[in-house]
């Protein structure tokens, strides 16, 4: 499935994503991804959504898959392939490559798409202020949300290594999650329909795509935050239901997955790497 | 009671005061924080006039201590406190801080980026090319999660921590960022600067000063990471000279002054409050 596509970097605009787990903002990146160009003017039909398959088709970016461990025998690490260290140095995902450009870093990647394919302006903003806040907004989730939005990764490391997760880090986990939560409703969201004000923005969609990150794994924030779920309702509705069902698709389902469903090396390489990320 | 911070930068600086107390652009900084460098840096090699509010992050801000004030802003960020009080400090977080009249911007980034648009700086800060402004994305997202992992905790380690704690740390802490902080300034040679003379090329970027002033931070404590690097030794003479090696050690004289730090009296109630907030730190 996934491989012939690697190779054809010559056309357009190719945003390498994975969703091995290993790499949760790849996966976060293709959902944003798949959000954003719905909205892009310069895409034509087909619909903008994201296939099972996994791959975005609006034509302005294609999200991809480099790798699944949804079957065995298959994903085994594609990123790690020749064409893609020429890609990224630094042998990561996601990556972009347009031409010859190449380019990392999700928060980068998406200001490029952004600028490149002229989308709404409500998605950066010309406005300076409100670029302001959508810059504050993607500055302070680096060190602040990501990493205490504990993934589906730590729901997957009782699966993978066969043993529970200790109830204090999942505590623990909750509580910086819970301290970062607050923080962004009172300084981020405040009584503003959207972080930048009026209108949805890049900010709302990073914001949200990653809080749906703990949701997938089983904690309902959202439940007992009533200004955050209605938050979430209007970005929802800004970005069109539908399409953010199906971007979630995947990640939603990851407590169905069973052990068995994995490639024996790639589980065990999964296992090293969640062993040291807890 | 004033320690041994050194002398306040108020003192020096002609461009310090924008006109009008509260009519202008302020800048909340405390220069002993790398990111308050880089904007300080920014905006006086720029002539961006402002009003330097100088916070003094050990004297100034006490966990929770002082009541929120609704300093006129419409969205009341909790500010820095300094004297004219703007709200609930937290030692980690809160500066550096911008107020262009009733609007407030948090993160440097974000600030940095609002004054290049702002006061139309020359394009090289941050490029109207796509592509080259990519590069300097990409620089300042890896920036948070690498440089800015290890490069602070230097400064606790060596320096903070013992002060609050009143003791020293073990070698194996110190050890363990430098190891960190060894990788990241690989990759940074490696991926970023390469053979460039600045991260985008010929010409210095805001990628650059960002990534200088954290570097600062461990070279102020003592350990001189450009030591056994020449080429990033010879980016930081580039740099230096691209905005003003006066401007460049003026912004660093606290740091490289950090000693000094030794003779704070730090409030007793402020070394318990933070006590477990430090260790945390360094998990």
């Amino acid at each position: 499935m996934g491989n012939k596509k690697l190779l054809r970097w010559d056309t357009g605009v190719w945003v390498g994503t994975a969703e091995v787990c290993g790499s949760r903002s790849g996966i976060q990146l293709r959902r944003t991804c798949a959000l954003l160009s719905s909205s892009s003017e310069s895409s034509p039909a087909p619909p903008a959504g994201v296939t099972p398959s996994g791959r975005c088709h609006a034509p302005a970016c294609r999200a991809v898959p480099m790798g699944r461990w949804g079957r065995a025998g298959q994903g085994q690490g594609q990123h790690k392939t020749e064409e893609f260290r020429k890609v990224n140095v630094l042998m990561k995902v996601p990556a972009l490559k347009d031409g010859s450009f190449t380019l990392a870093e999700s928060i980068a990647i998406l200001l490029y798409l952004v600028q490149k394919f002229k989308t709404p302006d409500h998605w950066y903003p010309a406005d300076l202020q409100k670029r302001a806040r959508v810059d504050e907004y993607l500055s302070w989730q680096h060190t602040n949300i990501r990493p205490v939005v504990f993934s589906p990764c730590q729901v997957l490391l009782p699966l993978i290594t066969g043993q529970p997760l200790p109830p204090e880090k999942l505590e623990l986990a909750t509580e910086e999650l819970n301290v970062a939560l607050k923080e962004f409703e009172e300084k981020f969201l405040q009584d503003k329909p959207f972080i930048a004000g009026s209108e949805v923005s890049l900010a709302d969609l990073v914001a949200l795509v990653e809080l749906m990150q703990p949701v997938c794994a089983g904690y309902a924030l959202f439940e007992e935050r009533p200004a955050l779920a209605a938050w979430r309702s209007r970005v929802e509705e800004a970005v069109g239901k539908e399409l953010f069902l199906e971007a979630h698709q995947d990640i939603m389902n990851v407590k169905n997955l069973t052990a068995d469903q994995f490639a024996p090396e790639l589980l065990e390489s999964f296992k090293q790497h969640l062993l040291k990320q807890n | 009671m004033r320690g041994g911070s050194g002398r306040s930068v108020q003192s020096r600086g002609s461009s310090r005061r924008a006109g009008r107390v509260g009519m202008g652009l302020e800048l909340y900084l405390d220069l002993l924080s790398q990111p308050c460098r880089a904007l300080y840096i920014f905006a006086r090699s720029n002539n961006i006039p402002f009003e330097f509010k100088h916070v003094e992050l050990f004297k100034d801000s006490v966990l929770g201590k002082k009541p929120a004030a609704a300093s006129g802003a419409e969205q009341p960020r909790a500010g820095p406190s300094n004297s004219e009080g703007a709200g609930k400090v937290s030692l980690l977080k809160k500066v550096p801080a911008l107020k262009d009249g009733d609007f407030t911007l948090a993160e440097c980034t974000a600030i940095l980026l609002y004054l290049s648009r702002k006061y139309n700086t020359p394009d090289h800060w941050y490029p109207s090319d796509i592509q080259q402004r990519a590069r300097v994305d990409e620089y300042l997202s890896w920036h948070h999660t690498n440089i800015r992992a290890n490069a602070p905790k230097t400064m606790w380690i060596k320096v903070l921590i013992p002060l609050f704690t009143g003791q020293p740390l073990p070698s194996e802490k110190l050890q363990e960022v430098m190891e960190g902080l060894s990788t990241s300034l690989k990759q940074f040679e490696e991926r970023f600067l390469q053979d460039k003379a600045f991260i985008i090329g010929s010409e210095i970027s805001l990628a650059d000063l960002v990534a200088i002033v954290e570097l600062m931070q461990p070279v102020g404590v003592g350990c001189d990471i450009f030591e056994d690097r020449p080429r990033l030794r010879e980016w930081r003479r580039r740099v230096e000279d691209a905005v003003g090696k006066e401007l460049f050690f003026q912004a660093h004289e606290m740091i490289l002054n950090i000693k000094e730090l030794s003779n704070i009296q730090i409030d007793p109630q402020l070394k318990e409050q933070l006590a477990p907030v430090l260790m945390k730190m360094l998990k």
